[in-house]
């Protein structure tokens, strides 16, 4: 919870206490359309034939009923008036919740008897169906549901609101237990999987398709727990970019030996699926570092970036299959993957020299276009006498190593094709970032004039981003062909452009961790535009809920998920320089164990807010 | 799913003594031949998958592949006291990572025996070696590309992968029935071929454009149009510019909509005769009063009564039990294609699965053989496999649209049968 | 490597030379560019020419109707591009929902339209009929622009550029599939044109299609109303001061957050005459049906000079013309096979050759002060 300082006059929220009632209407109103939305799309019944516990939840009404609860936390948003609380938790806002709660359940009631009372609507919004009334009534008919609704929901909001009584540590721990519980219910492939030598826990913890209820408890429990005693570390304003450095870098040593171990390792006990998956990911984290360097890095918006992929993996394919069409010398991936990368290269160049003189926006739309040009030139009866057309170019070879040969049928091995490059991508991007380029581009990204006018050369600047971006791409393209097999040009849209740039920002523009994490979180779990994800229910809903995270995510957190602190600072400038002040200040800023946090010794260091 | 221990045991043990009363002693396993086997544990499910296109533009198609597989099953019955399920139906996406990626998937699962799909070829084009590597089988009901299987002279095809089967049809037969109807039927010397990109699409065009030149007949235009295109007058421009007395567009919806309501508009196509394929074969399209005149390829769906012998249901039969289920005749025209692959599976499997000790026995390199030498009568024809996997009736109709108000495309009226078989 | 650490004097011409050296290789290469455009495009036209003549490749009808329809498409261009440049010209970047809001035009329309076609209203009053679905269409696409303002934009006014950038790109996937949920994903066709306009007309000896014209009438109308709307009335004025320089305009009194709704607004009551001549002229629409069309808009707005109203027009209808006649006339010349597959790339070979050429667009950019270089 952010504290915010505000005088309360100005914001006209009543200072705790009663029942605030225009704002109860409000949040209602939006509570009930957004239940609304949830069942009008489809997205009600389709989640509700997954249930999370067995046979009392399903992810449908947990999705449902979550709403009043998110609208009910709304009234438990903390207000600091220089330093000091000015409306203490109380038993208000749980009513406040309930109340809105109430109300959107109510609508949502409201909303299934109109469904009902015109079934002729069925043929326009195909989803307003039989089904869905009876879904949203809980199988009890319209009636009874006009009663129910409106308790469950004022249930859920009384819960968000009584959370708030509670201490903090109280609540993060329920909310880790819930978590953990859901987690467990909606991963429950990966942990058979993962189990796959301990049989005993899978079949405790699910039924056939759930957890059951015992299960959901010990697992409730044990999140909360953990939550409890195994602390994590909180993140505060006081932490500067280079604070202790060698502690950072010595944890970061051991963090990077684990995960090279597990890395190492994991993949010969994980079965064929997560092996697929996990390569999946890489393919798209790969390609997101690529658009780190020239989106997070070089701040050049490329909506084309696909093109370089697909430069990557028809050239694989047309040098090493052995059914190419006319370009034909059948080389094996080691031998074309040199051309792969002069190719890419000159790829890189060449669209990055038009567009040299462009400004950020035309840039653009101008980079969308030759993505789609390379894609219907790839995809055109003209040049498939060399690039096979709508057939595209089939029978590729794996990539050989040892004597195997590493393709599709041996995931466990093309996995550390992956890892290895994402580590070489992650690498060179590193590298470049705290290079003089780097710099450069740092410049180039606040301001391309005064950088211009300092002495910045940003023609090699925006070049080396284009290339290095193309060559990264490449990467993934040519590991991409080896594992397919095939290329078809249905791989490379724009929509897998946008994917990846949403994986950028999303995971966090120029941080490499971030873009791994964002990969990890987006293509893993949601899927990515032509993969499954780990969860197939979500599967039609993936990309509107990609829309609905990036919108979020921009207005509440631009920076992304796991931020650079340089684009942490860059964008929260205000709040930074507030909380500043009020460090210097020597005020004491409670948070909810009513422990005052002593101003930390950055207070006393200067031109720390010019730093921005 | 696993289920306990101590459970399985009491099963076997009931299952065995059952066995004994019943058959006089269950053997000892077999060895397993070159490409293992699988034992399905007493009490367990035989576990075979469905691939198909169930969600995205192609759904119309896939799902009533799934619909007719599951329906075939719970026809069928038990095989030897076990039943048999596809779990979950997987979605191949009409893509080749699609197809792929649920290949792995049903790979990953050793006790799968085999997988009824895909629906789309460019995801059979991935999802074959898979299968075909994990030493399954994979028998498809509506791929039709010419690469999957052979040439029809002997050569293979590019992606045939040991393992594949198909009941639908060849695309070098399509073409060749479509040129024929258009050159000896209709009396055409010259015809334009339009595709939209995809692979089936290109493929069957083109088939048509070789066999059509092959007769004698000129194509003056062999063009396409993007998905997602919707200003065809400049593609019907360029085509009436060669004066074709017809045009074949293989295509889908909403690109093939676009075509005909606005190919009025373009001079010198006021006389062209149209011929769609089974992309178009939609209640939609048919309802557009555009298509007055039109004519389809696609595979034969003159099953009348023909009756699968393995499990004596009719096609009729099928149909209003699917209506019943569904509430809907099928959307596209490979139900019976599925239905008859999802028996020849079942069949072959309770040919050569053995009872033993552990549970029953099923030899993966038995079924391949067993599979190749396919022979019934089913919904679609009769059903033999040759070298190649192709083991369709290759029965191919073209059906043509007089009536607008007719939208079921089992009611068109057929005006021309091409058999690939004869 | 350029150095500018050592001997300053001395460092800064090696870096103006280095510098001029690279910019002149750009500079060549961009010079390249054009000479080649010029060539291939000559060659092309030449051997069209030569086919014309010699009686092969469309006849002259054929190349009539095949203007006439590109004009239609680049009239609806046009309009749609009126919103994104509006936007740009105002706000600093693209909003990318913009193809959406047109989407919602032509979906909530349709049922419209499909409700006046059951109740047989379509065919016994078809100008009523038109009045109606372009109502609601409008209404539509206008509420839906207003509402992604004020939830998407208006709290990022402001931001670095990007941000608004990306937000719009999120909002498009958000609403194409919430329009998928509500609506299905199969395609909605509309009813025929009425026979009123069904059939073709004769225009100075030319026969052109009813439905083909009536959408290029209905876009001069729609540019007439827009130009009127903005230089005459008040809120125009405020328009264009608000697009001028933000600051200014709101120190001189002007509600800038009401203008700016105001602008949108516009742009989708725009998108929404866009819908309804879209509906004429293609009939099927699903929640896919405005993405290409939206991003083919704004390269028709870059086309014709961002923030210029009249250019937004000019670009569109260019456009479509470069898309529709440009494959067989160029191409075609050229004895590419397949020509027509192509039209999405030679629309964008040409917008980089008109930025590559003119960089601020055909017509001449219109920008606020505080996006102007």
């Amino acid at each position: 919870m952010t504290a915010t300082i505000a005088p309360a006059s100005i914001s006209g929220q009543g200072a705790g206490g009663g029942v605030q009632g225009r704002r109860v209407v409000k949040v209602g109103a939006l509570t009930g359309a957004a239940m609304m939305f949830v069942a009008a799309i489809g997205m009600l019944a389709t989640f509700n034939d997954r249930l999370i516990i067995y046979p009392i939840l399903s992810l449908g009404y947990l999705v449902l009923f979550g709403i009043p609860f998110v609208g009910g936390t709304s009234f438990t948003k903390r207000e600091v008036l220089e330093g000091v609380e000015v409306a203490p938790p109380s038993a208000a806002d749980a009513l406040n919740a309930a109340l809105s709660g109430a109300l959107g359940g109510l609508i949502l009631g409201l909303f299934a008897a109109f469904v009902n009372a015109v079934p002729g609507i069925r043929s326009t919004f195909p989803n307003m169906s039989p089904e869905m009334v009876d879904v949203i009534t809980l199988g009890l008919g319209v009636g009874p549901a006009l009663v129910i609704l409106p308790l469950v929901s004022a249930a859920t909001g009384a819960l968000a609101g009584g959370l708030s009584l509670l201490s903090d540590t109280t609540n993060k721990a329920l909310r880790a237990g819930a978590v953990t519980v859901v987690v467990f219910a909606l991963f429950q492939a990966v942990v058979d999987d993962f189990f796959d030598f301990l049989p005993a826990v899978p079949d405790f913890l699910y039924t056939r398709t759930a957890l059951t209820i015992l299960a959901a408890i010990i697992l409730f429990a044990l999140g909360a727990a953990g939550s409890i005693y195994l602390p994590g570390r909180r993140p505060s304003v006081g932490d500067r970019p280079g604070s202790s450095d060698s502690d950072v870098r010595r944890r970061s040593l051991w963090m990077a030996a684990i995960i090279a171990a597990a890395i190492i390792i994991l993949p010969q006990f994980l079965g064929g699926i997560i092996n697929e998956l996990l390569v999946n990911v890489g393919f798209f984290a790969l390609m997101a570092l690529g658009l780190n360097v020239v989106v997070g890095y070089a701040g050049l918006l490329d909506l084309g970036y696909v093109a370089f992929f697909a430069v990557g993996a028809y050239t694989t394919g047309v040098l090493t299959s052995p059914i190419s069409p006319t370009i034909n010398p059948m080389l094996t991936w080691w031998q074309a993957f040199p051309i792969v990368l002069v190719l890419a290269a000159l790829a890189g160049l060449l669209v990055g020299t038009p567009v040299l003189r462009m400004r950020g926006d035309y840039l653009a739309i101008v980079t969308l276009g030759f993505g789609e040009i390379v894609r219907i030139l790839l995809l055109s009866d003209w040049l498939a006498p060399y690039f096979g057309g709508a057939q595209g170019v089939r029978n590729i070879p794996g990539i050989p190593v040892l004597g195997t040969e590493v393709n599709v049928t041996t995931p466990h091995l093309m996995i550390y094709a992956v890892v290895f490059f994402v580590a070489l991508a992650a690498f060179i991007s590193w590298r470049l970032e705290h290079s003089r380029i780097g710099r450069s581009w740092a410049a180039m990204r606040e301001d391309e004039d005064v950088a211009e006018a300092v002495g910045v050369d940003t023609v090699k600047a925006k070049l080396t981003a284009f290339i290095t971006g193309a060559v990264i791409a490449s990467f993934a393209g040519a590991l991409f062909a080896a594992k397919v097999g095939s290329v078809f040009t249905n791989s490379f849209s724009i929509l897998v452009s946008l994917v990846i740039l949403v994986i950028v920002i999303v995971g966090g523009m120029g941080n490499i961790v971030g873009v791994l994490v964002g990969a990890l979180v987006l293509i893993g779990v949601l899927g990515g535009p032509n993969q499954p994800g780990l969860l197939q229910e979500f599967g039609q809903y993936k990309l509107l809920i990609y829309g609905a995270l990036l919108v979020y995510m921009m207005l509440q957190r631009p920076e992304g998920l796991v931020p650079s602190k340089r684009r942490q600072q860059e964008l929260h400038q205000e709040e930074f320089l507030q909380d500043a002040w009020l460090d210097k200040h020597g005020r004491f800023v409670e948070d909810h164990d009513h422990t005052p946090q002593r101003p930390g010794p950055s207070a006393a260091e200067p031109g720390r807010g010019q730093e921005l | 799913m696993k289920k306990l221990k101590g459970m399985r045991i009491v099963a076997a043990l009931g299952a065995l003594a059952l066995v004994v009363a019943a058959c006089g002693g269950g053997e000892a396993a077999p060895e397993a031949g070159d490409l293992g086997a699988v034992t399905v544990p007493d009490g367990e499910a035989i576990q075979i998958r469905s691939l198909e296109a169930i969600t995205g533009p192609v759904a119309f198609l896939g799902i009533p592949n799934q619909t007719a597989t599951e329906m075939a099953i719970e026809d069928y019955g038990q095989i030897q006291g076990h039943d048999v399920t596809i779990g979950t139906g997987l979605d191949d996406l009409c893509s080749n990572e699609g197809g792929q990626a649920a290949a792995q998937t049903i790979a990953s699962d050793d006790q799968v025996v085999g997988v009824i799909g895909t629906s789309c070829s460019g995801a059979a084009v991935a999802a074959s070696p898979v299968i075909s590597n994990a030493n399954m089988v994979m028998i498809s009901p509506s791929n039709t590309s010419p690469a999957l299987t052979s040439d029809l002279a002997g050569t293979a095809g590019t992606d045939y992968h040991e393992g594949y089967y198909r009941t639908a049809h060849n695309d070098l037969f399509q073409g060749r029935a479509v040129a024929n109807f258009a050159y000896n039927e209709l009396g055409m010397t010259t015809a334009a071929a339009i595709h939209d990109g995809d692979p089936y699409t290109q493929g069957l065009a083109k088939a048509f454009a070789d066999a059509f030149e092959e007769l004698g007949g000129t194509i003056t235009l062999f063009t396409a149009v993007n998905k997602g295109d919707t200003d065809m007058t400049p593609v019907l421009s360029d085509v009436a510019a060669g004066a074709p007395e017809a045009i074949y567009f293989p295509i889908f919806q909403p690109e093939g909509d676009f075509i005909v309501q606005q190919i009025g508009g373009v001079s010198g196509l006021e006389n062209v005769t149209l011929i769609g394929a089974d992309g178009l074969l939609v209640s939609d399209f048919l309802a557009l009063p555009e298509t007055e005149g039109m004519y389809f390829s696609g595979p034969s769906l003159q099953f009348g009564d023909n009756t699968n012998e393995i499990t004596g249901v009719s096609a009729s039969d099928f149909l209003v039990s699917y209506e019943d289920r569904v509430g809907e005749p099928p959307s596209a025209s490979f139900w019976a294609h599925s239905y008859d692959a999802t028996t020849m599976l079942l069949k072959a499997i309770d040919n050569v699965a053995v009872d033993t000790s552990d549970g029953l026995f099923i030899d993966r390199r038995e079924l391949r053989d067993e599979l190749n030498a396919t022979s019934f009568d089913g919904m679609i024809g009769h059903i033999q496999c040759d070298d190649f996997g192709d083991c369709g009736s290759q029965e191919i109709q073209i059906v043509s649209h007089e009536d607008t108000s007719v939208t079921d495309s089992t009611q068109l009226p057929v005006v021309y049968t091409f058999s690939g078989k004869s | 490597m350029t150095t500018t650490e050592n001997r300053p004097a001395e460092g800064e011409t090696v870096v103006r030379e280095r510098r001029a050296l690279r910019l002149s290789w750009v500079d060549g290469f961009l010079w390249a560019i054009r000479i080649g455009a010029i060539i291939i495009i000559a060659v092309g036209l030449i051997g069209s020419i030569s086919k014309f003549a010699a009686g092969e490749g469309l006849t002259a009808e054929g190349w009539r109707d095949l203007i006439v329809s590109s004009l239609a498409q680049g009239a609806m261009y046009g309009l749609l591009a009126l919103g994104y440049s509006m936007v740009y010209g105002v706000l600093g970047f693209i909003n990318f929902a913009h193809g959406e809001v047109f989407m919602s035009g032509t979906m909530v329309g349709f049922i419209a339209a499909n409700w006046l076609f059951e109740n047989g209203v379509w065919d016994a009053n078809p100008f009523l009929s038109m009045v109606l679905v372009l109502i609601v269409a409008m209404v539509t696409s206008t509420l839906v622009a207003v509402l992604i303002e004020r939830i998407a934009y208006k709290p990022l006014r402001g931001a670095p550029r990007l941000i608004p950038l990306i937000t719009s790109i999120g909002m498009s996937f958000f609403m194409q599939y919430t329009f998928a949920g509500l609506f299905g994903v199969n395609f909605n066709t509309y009813p025929p044109p009425p026979d009123v306009i069904a059939g073709s007309v004769n225009i100075l000896g030319l026969e052109v299609r009813t439905t083909q014209l009536t959408v290029i009438i209905i876009a001069i109308l729609s540019m007439i109303g827009l130009w009127y709307f903005v230089t005459k009335t008040k809120t125009g004025r405020a328009m264009r001061a608000v697009a001028e320089d933000k600051e200014i305009a709101g120190l001189m009194g002007i509600n800038v957050d009401r203008t700016i709704v105001t602008v949108f607004a516009v742009g989708g009551a725009m998108a929404g005459v866009a819908a309804l001549m879209w509906s004429l002229l293609f009939r099927s629409v699903n929640y896919f049906s405005g993405f290409i069309p939206g991003v083919k808009a704004f390269t028709a707005a870059v086309l014709g000079g961002i923030g210029n109203i009249g250019g937004a027009m000019g670009g569109g209808i260019l456009l479509g013309l470069f898309e529709g006649v440009g494959p067989i006339l160029i191409l075609g010349g050229l004895g590419v096979p397949g020509v027509t597959q192509l039209k999405d790339a030679v629309a964008f070979v040409a917008l980089v050759l008109v930025l590559v050429f003119r960089p601020s667009g055909l017509f001449g950019e219109r920008l606020g002060s505080e996006d102007r270089v």
